[in-house]
């Protein structure tokens, strides 16, 4: 899976759990840049990637990443 | 089946219309979802639960502290989820061997915690039992010794239901249930939890919320009284009109197992309370055939309060049986085989609840069980008796028809009613009816029983009971009333509510006449009644006023000096 398709997928379920159309993910988006993005929120967000690509974070993973790249790469190395 | 961002998403309507309802929600890890998910199912359910979260881990200072946030809060619900994660904790760290009272330990500190609140608090207590968890470390020998974490934990959600048993006001929210229902994989994830202190997986929240509000709305006396049955392929396989009484599928064979598996589910529901009718697209004396002569067959004759078979459409025939039963709509359950007559039944009358059976029978049971349709939070002995009182009353509407003149079926019905303030025999169905009355009730004040009998110990009230019988039974105890004294002279109606089954009996003059003889007994000269509308109770809209109340402001008054008896045809027992 390329990580541009990767990306429009985390887009599309960060505006669904966060129930805002007007979302837009680039690589460096960090969690102060999006509003309703939280610590609660972020939990929502990781279940719905697992579930969506059938894959299983660590819970080391969940707290590391620093902004959407890490993010993605994580997905990347577990779909490739 | 809602997901939780369906729930969240609900917060965001305008709740103003909904029924407001205060509820604490106190846990012993991350809570925040849960309280989300349960505000949002609440909304499903059309209730705006106002809700008090205590800060992580609180539950003993929140409780025993008496000036804590809690009791500021005033809620009428207290949730209490102690995870059974933190309980494998405390197990833990318990030296080996004191483990054996484990359970014992556990549940002494959860009475305390309930009595505490039950002294400070008026709020029923929804308390959540836990779901397993075996940390394996005796293998299946578990079940062997005593002091393994499994055989605490189970021993504990039973003293946990004796603690519900011997205490009124005490809920609990099986989520046991639940886990074992969706799997431990789906209700709690170990790589969340470790980061976040939640012990409830995102998947397993609709199901808990939805446990949660289920038992609130029983609260609200919204609950279901009356399962309608199709007959053929519901009840038995095959048609009855075409295959004939010697081969439709009842029994130990194949399919028909399934269709005996689902009476007997029906006959305890019967037995518990839940009126049983029938409504089929049938001749009558053939669709009765098989209750009267197949030897296989769970439900009887006996056992259907309303029996209407005929070729009418479905809605018509569930309105006649709603007519007769004289119960809401949305108390009902209609159960078919068939989408075409359910569709058809689930638009004429919007406010009846209609399953959508899975196509293979066989699946009936598992499909109804999930549903989860017949909860309740009362349960009384008279429950069992429902279905005679039913068909009684199909008696009396025959004998009725017999009478002319309305006056002579009265008087010849020889009607007698036992009298007499609350004790400890009637409480608890008293109780029961408070949570149940919906039509015939004149403030909707709902009252437990922990309420009930403390209304009855207190100097502050009178109290009266009324049970109806007649020449067809006895309809046990139908009516209540709250007297509340406001000062020396006057008498408020803080309550009173009648079962609808004896409407148009003169039971209302017959009431009004008791009440103000202990009024006039107790010294008293003025009586006062309220009418508070609600979307059920329309009915005694002009209760008051036609029994000679005159208005006072939103009030009702009468002069206890200038009452003219009205007339009835009910003795004192």
């Amino acid at each position: 899976m390329e990580k541009k398709e990767i990306l429009v997928a985390l887009q599309a379920i960060f505006r669904e759990v966060l129930d805002d159309e007007n979302i837009v993910l680039s690589e460096e988006t960090v969690s102060n840049d999006i509003e309703g993005w939280d610590s609660l929120t972020h939990i929502q967000i990781i279940v719905a990637i697992e579930q969506y690509f059938k894959i299983k974070f660590t819970s080391k993973e969940i707290l590391s990443w620093k902004n959407i790249d890490e993010m993605l790469n994580s997905v990347y190395e577990k779909k490739a | 089946m809602l997901v939780f961002n369906d729930l969240k998403k609900n917060l965001k309507k305008d709740l103003s219309k909904l029924k407001k309802l205060r509820l604490a929600f106190l846990g012993d890890t991350a809570t925040q979802f849960i309280a989300q998910a349960i505000r949002g199912m609440g909304v499903e359910y059309h209730l705006d639960i106002v809700l008090f979260e205590a800060d992580f881990n609180q539950i003993d200072r929140q409780i025993f502290d008496p000036g804590s946030e809690l009791y500021h809060f005033d809620p009428e619900v207290v949730l209490i989820f102690e995870s059974s994660h933190k309980l494998l904790q405390k197990y833990n760290k318990t030296a080996p061997d004191t483990r054996k009272q484990f359970a014992e330990r556990t549940i002494l500190s959860v009475r305390e915690k309930i009595s505490a609140l039950r002294e400070r608090t008026q709020s029923k207590i929804i308390f959540c039992n836990y779901t397993e968890e075996d940390d394996r470390v005796f293998g299946q020998y578990a079940s062997k010794v005593e002091e393994s974490f499994i055989f605490q934990l189970r021993k504990l959600n039973f003293l946990l239901q004796e603690s519900a048993v011997q205490t009124a006001n005490l809920y609990i929210c099986d989520l046991s249930v639940i886990q074992n229902t969706i799997g431990r994989e789906h209700f709690w994830s170990a790589s969340i939890y470790t980061n976040t202190e939640m012990v409830v997986s995102i998947d397993a929240l609709p199901d808990f919320a939805l446990s949660v509000v289920r038992i609130v709305q029983s609260f609200q006396g919204q609950s279901k009284k009356c399962l309608i049955l199709d007959l053929d392929n519901t009840v038995w396989g095959g048609v009855i009109g075409d295959d004939g009484i010697e081969n439709i599928q009842i029994g130990q064979l194949g399919i028909g197992k399934a269709f005996t598996e689902f009476q007997y589910w029906v006959k305890k529901l019967q037995q518990r309370g839940i009126i049983i009718a029938v409504c089929s697209k049938n001749t009558e004396s053939i669709a009765k055939e098989p209750f009267e002569k197949h030897p296989d067959m769970v439900l009887k004759l006996s056992d259907i309060a309303v029996f209407i078979a005929g070729w009418d459409n479905k809605a018509d025939n569930i309105r006649k049986i709603q007519q007769i039963l004289n119960i809401g709509f949305d108390s009902m359950v209609f159960l078919d085989d068939n989408p075409f007559e359910r569709s058809i039944v689930r638009e004429n009358i919007p406010q009846i609840t209609v399953p959508e059976l899975p196509e293979d029978p066989a699946l009936y049971l598992d499909y109804l069980y999930n549903l989860n349709l017949f909860e309740t939070i009362s349960y009384s002995s008279e429950d069992s008796q429902r279905t005679q009182q039913y068909q009684k009353e199909a008696e009396r509407v025959v004998f009725q028809e017999s009478f002319t003149n309305e006056s002579d079926f009265l008087q010849r019905l020889d009607m007698r009613s036992d009298t007499k303030p609350f004790d400890s025999f009637t409480i608890p169905r008293i109780a029961q009816l408070s949570q149940r009355s919906n039509q015939f009730n004149l403030r909707t004040i709902r009252y437990t029983e922990d309420d009930i009998k403390r209304i009855s110990q207190s100097d502050q009230y009178l109290t009266l009971s009324f049970t109806l019988e007649d020449k067809f039974g006895d309809n046990g105890l139908i009516c209540a009333v709250i007297l509340e004294k406001r000062d020396e002279k006057i008498l408020f109606i803080d309550t009173w509510f009648m079962s609808c089954r004896v409407l148009k009996r003169g039971m209302e003059s017959y009431v009004l006449n008791a009440i103000v003889d202990l009024a006039k007994k107790n010294g008293f000269t003025t009586l006062l009644g309220e009418y508070i509308p609600t979307p059920k109770n329309e009915i005694v809209k002009d209760h008051y006023e036609s029994l000679g109340f005159l208005p006072m402001g939103d009030l009702w008054k009468l002069d206890i000096e200038k009452y003219e008896r009205n007339g009835n045809y009910i003795q004192k027992k």
